[in-house]
């Protein structure tokens, strides 16, 4: 059981404030680390896998510093972003290469294990320059495996696979927390994170914007004020109707047609909305969010 | 560390080294100073002071530092470069371990592609002398070892190593080492000369150092810039694409 712990953390490059007092603790079990690009991400994966120093706080994996530590690596494995890998190996003789690095006694049988792990058996003999990009990030995989590490740090990596290797690896996630591994991995897909991880933690402009379980962040994301559009056979009838309900805040008719409505409460709206066009017998064309954006969903976060 | 770990950091470097266009270079540069060797004496014949010449001008002071840059970047920069070179540092393993392994290769390099050609050139210049082409050897390999270790230094400071090496070649051994004789004090060139000519005593490249001072400063140079690799290693930044 390994708990990674980030206390008051923040890292800032010159001007540039990347992690803001960032206070969280990373424990058995899938994490989802979510927030939209530019977040700040890969700079906690960084300052996590002891890659990175932080300007002030302290990132410790059960009590241990990770900074300039490398004894830290027995136990993590590391599946950064970037795709820079040795080209001219082969997928085995890079995982090989791995097993090695880590001073393992059986490093061919470990390499094996691993690259059966992540179904890269048949594709194992080809030199990494001819890999798709998700073959790429699961040969990686397959290297910060090859030692069982009890934490695994993942950033980005359901990035360019397709769905089967999605899902895939998403079960193979599942199964690495189920074991009581410590897996963390990072996203900007709040869909591809709740189908993971039990926990999620949201960054937002290097902030720690929610952490929860992914219902406690889905209500958080939806039983936000939200802004419709609508189209409409009577857009006064229906306005009016509206904003007899209280889960309507506001109704505004447009110039240009249509209907602008402020929901606060999500889950009553969608179910009054249709009731009340029938019950005036009003035809709805159209009902278009107009803030569905994800900076819009994680700014409201921020703002809360 | 074991012998194991090190040797597969070792073995990935000669593939990064080879695996790329820059490697050729390592294979054309001494054919370049043994066919002009072969020239030389096929138009002047046996001639010490011309092979000495010969050597220094175009092998020690050209051939030495070129591949000595050649083989420490192309075994460190471009993994920096890529970031690849996180999964070598995301290992229990020391980076002073990591540091030695890639230097060997480098040395390695400058041993078969700087040191042996330039006893070939000297063999070919001046047959009856072998002594000045083993001299010029021994000095090639001592120049070359500390030359990788400044690189290496380099290789982890900045990302402009190859440039940046060539500019320092250029300028500071090259054009400053010939107008300012002070430059001598801090040329790794010229602590060559001075082992070189310790070595064999009838060869005179007017060097003008002490030989401990030349000694030292060039296994000076091989200890600090191997150490402080590993020290900058250690605390290597790996930055997402964010």
């Amino acid at each position: 059981m390994a708990t990674i712990q980030l206390d008051h953390v923040s890292r800032w490059y010159k001007n540039v404030v990347a992690v803001n007092d960032v206070t969280m603790t990373i424990g058995p079990g899938v994490t989802g680390l979510l927030g939209p690009n530019g977040a700040g991400k890969s700079t906690l994966i960084s300052l996590m896998s002891g890659f990175l120093a932080p300007s002030t706080g302290s990132v410790t994996l059960d009590g241990e510093p990770l900074w300039r530590n490398e004894e830290v690596y027995r136990r993590i494995g590391l599946v950064p972003e970037r795709e820079a890998l040795f080209e001219y190996l082969t997928g085995r003789q890079f995982v090989l290469a791995n097993a090695e690095l880590h001073g393992l006694p059986d490093a061919g049988a470990a390499a094996q294990t691993a690259i059966a792990l992540i179904e890269m058996t048949d594709a194992q003999d080809r030199t990494i320059s001819t890999y798709s990009k998700g073959m790429r990030q699961r040969i990686k995989m397959a290297s910060s495996l090859v030692h069982d590490p009890s934490v695994l740090l993942l950033d980005e990596p359901f990035n360019g696979m397709d769905p089967r290797q999605r899902i895939h690896l998403m079960e193979l996630l599942r199964r690495m927390g189920g074991e009581g591994r410590t897996v963390l991995f990072s996203s900007h897909i709040l869909e591809e994170v709740e189908q993971v991880a039990r926990q999620i933690e949201v960054v937002v402009a290097g902030r720690h914007a929610a952490s929860g379980d992914f219902g406690a962040i889905r209500r958080l994301m939806t039983d936000r004020p939200n802004r419709f559009v609508l189209r409409t056979g009577d857009d006064r009838v229906l306005a009016a109707a509206l904003l007899g309900d209280p889960s309507v805040r506001g109704a505004r008719l447009r110039a240009e047609g249509g209907i602008e409505v402020e929901a606060t409460d999500f889950g009553r709206f969608s179910e009054v909305l249709p009731r009340l066009a029938r019950d005036h017998q009003v035809r709805l064309f159209e009902v278009t969010p107009t803030d569905e954006s994800l900076e819009s969903v994680f700014s409201y976060l921020v703002s809360t | 560390m074991s012998t194991a770990v090190m040797g597969t950091v070792a073995r990935l470097g000669v593939r990064s080294v080879f695996g790329r266009r820059r490697g050729v270079l390592l294979f054309v540069l001494p054919l370049v100073l043994v066919g002009l060797a072969i020239l030389v004496r096929a138009m002047v014949g046996q001639d010490v002071d011309l092979a000495s010449g010969t050597l220094y001008g175009l092998g020690l002071a050209v051939l030495v530092p070129l591949v000595a840059l050649i083989a420490t970047t192309g075994v460190l920069a471009p993994e920096i470069d890529d970031g690849s070179i996180a999964y070598l540092l995301a290992k229990p393993v020391s980076r002073h371990a990591i540091v030695v392994a890639k230097l060997l290769v480098a040395v390695g390099c400058v041993l078969a592609f700087a040191a042996v050609p330039m006893l070939v050139a000297g063999l070919v210049l001046v047959t009856d002398e072998p002594g000045v082409g083993v001299a010029y050897a021994v000095g090639s390999l001592a120049g070359g070892a500390a030359y990788c270790a400044l690189f290496a230094l380099l290789s982890v400071m900045t990302r402009h190593a190859v440039v940046i090496g060539l500019i320092y070649l250029l300028v500071w051994e090259g054009l400053l080492g010939g107008l300012l004789d002070g430059v001598r004090w801090l040329s790794v060139t010229r602590w060559s000369a001075v082992i070189i000519e310790q070595v064999n005593d009838t060869i005179e490249i007017s060097a003008d150092l002490s030989p401990a001072y030349a000694v030292v400063a060039t296994a000076l140079a091989v200890v600090l810039g191997t150490w402080f690799t590993g020290w900058r290693l250690r605390g290597f930044n790996l930055t997402g694409d964010e």
